[in-house]
């Protein structure tokens, strides 16, 4: 690899978003190459100095009536399109209306998770057993459920464990573990699955809050959160990759 | 029957939820800070930022029925960057052209005020499309997958323009350094 070529690849090592063998090969000449490895290092202080800096700019309070104002009166003008196509909904609706009106059982579960989310948020209500570690949390649900849940810890990635209680979802007893990242709390629900098959993470929005649901080794997950999507799914990754390299019993 | 199955899209869009509205104030309002923040770093002004956005909203709306994805966010701040676009090619057509000059805006000699503003300002300075790649990837975190979707470039580009991007978004930070130093 030359200088060029690593001044551009060295970006894509920062960002943790190219191959293995680049990385290696990057990870190699930043070891040899001292002018690289200088740009490299100056690279990674921007970066820490843009994240220090207070540089997001919150949406003023004002926008968000702005927005729920167009999103009003678009309702009352509605538009040709939607028009023909309710004409047609009250036709098709006819045939279809049996199957679409009775929610799916992943739907009826995210309404749960949701409910259980914001009920959870109510004072007094987050935990029943508040730790942020994972050999008291975990042992406290024994003799409460009928399985043992895994509880990782992922404090050193910024996300500490807030503690457990149990809940209810999906017409049974969960178990809610509850993490944080900054001030949001982010609840994972945990129960087994009857079926063997497994769910690729699935994202929802329900009442502004995030969902992302999977299930994996006869066990099903969801988290919400407030936090945003690409945070959370880093959250769910991270569950996943520790679950996976650990597989607790 | 699979309710994600593509049949039917604007049907399902409305038969299956009564409450288009609530919905579509579900997936979009929770990214109104990541909408505003991109906004407001392509326009510069804070103004200008919420007209964009109230504009972007309401194509949003028109766009509404096609939206199946999943991820809201990726979805909306394609819209508000495009609506931002053009907003700029109305209204500062030269900024979308220019190859890195700094087009002065009244607000930038209200900015000089402190040192603590310095990467701020060499922010806002940088062209529009390196402004843009690393306001994604850095305030909002993005993947390159994400970036791509949003400005509509290939993958392999991102990387290209990031890297040139935090070139000169080092060098214009250094060169104020220095400047400050004298």
């Amino acid at each position: 690899m030359n200088c060029d070529e690593a001044r551009t690849l060295l970006h894509g090592y920062l960002d943790d978003e190219i191959d293995l063998v680049r990385h290696l090969e990057i990870e190699e000449h930043l070891r040899t190459c001292e002018g690289c490895s200088r740009a490299y290092g100056e690279q990674v202080a921007l970066r820490s100095a843009l994240q220090a800096e207070d540089l997001y700019f919150k949406a003023p309070s004002r926008l968000e009536r702005r927005v729920r104002a167009v999103v009003r009166d678009s309702a009352r003008t509605p538009w040709a399109g939607a028009v023909a196509a309710a004409a047609a909904a009250v036709v098709l609706g006819m045939l279809i209306a049996p199957m679409l009106f009775r929610p799916s059982s992943s739907e009826r579960i995210a309404d749960d998770i949701a409910s259980a989310h914001i009920r959870s948020l109510m004072p007094g209500h987050l935990t029943d057993v508040p730790s942020s570690e994972q050999h008291t949390v975990k042992p406290w649900f024994a003799g409460k459920l009928d399985f043992s849940p895994a509880v990782v810890d992922l404090s050193g990635e910024g996300f500490p464990l807030v503690g457990g209680r149990l809940d209810y979802a999906a017409g049974r007893p969960v178990a809610a573990l509850v993490y944080r990242r900054q001030a949001h709390l982010i609840n994972l629900f945990v129960w087994p699955s009857s079926s063997t098959s497994e769910v690729a993470a699935t994202a929802d929005v329900r009442q502004g809050y995030n969902l992302l649901h999977w299930a994996r080794g006869q066990t099903n997950y969801w988290v919400i959160s407030d936090l945003n999507a690409a945070e959370l799914g880093q959250f769910a990754r991270l569950v996943q990759d520790r679950l996976a390299s650990a597989p607790a019993k | 029957m699979d309710r994600s199955l593509p049949v039917w899209p604007d049907v399902k869009v409305l038969v299956d939820d009564p409450s288009r509205q609530a919905r579509f104030e579900q997936v979009v309002l929770p990214h109104l800070n990541a909408a505003y923040n991109l906004a407001r770093w392509l326009t510069r002004n804070e103004h200008d930022a919420e007209d964009v956005v109230q504009e972007a909203t309401l194509r949003a709306l028109r766009f509404f029925g096609g939206f199946h994805g999943h991820d809201g966010r990726t979805w909306l701040l394609a819209i508000v960057r495009n609506t931002c676009y053009d907003w700029l090619r109305r209204n500062r057509p030269a900024e979308l052209h220019s190859a890195g000059d700094h087009v002065e805006t009244p607000e930038d000699t209200v900015l000089k005020r402190a040192d603590r503003l310095r990467l701020r300002e060499a922010l806002d300075a940088l062209p529009l499309a390196w402004r843009e790649v690393l306001i994604l990837r850095e305030l909002e975190q993005l993947s390159y997958k994400e970036i791509a979707d949003v400005v509509g470039i290939k993958i392999g580009t991102v990387m290209s323009r990031l890297a040139r991007a935090r070139a000169q978004l080092q060098q214009r930070v250094l060169h104020r350094n220095e400047e400050s130093a004298r």
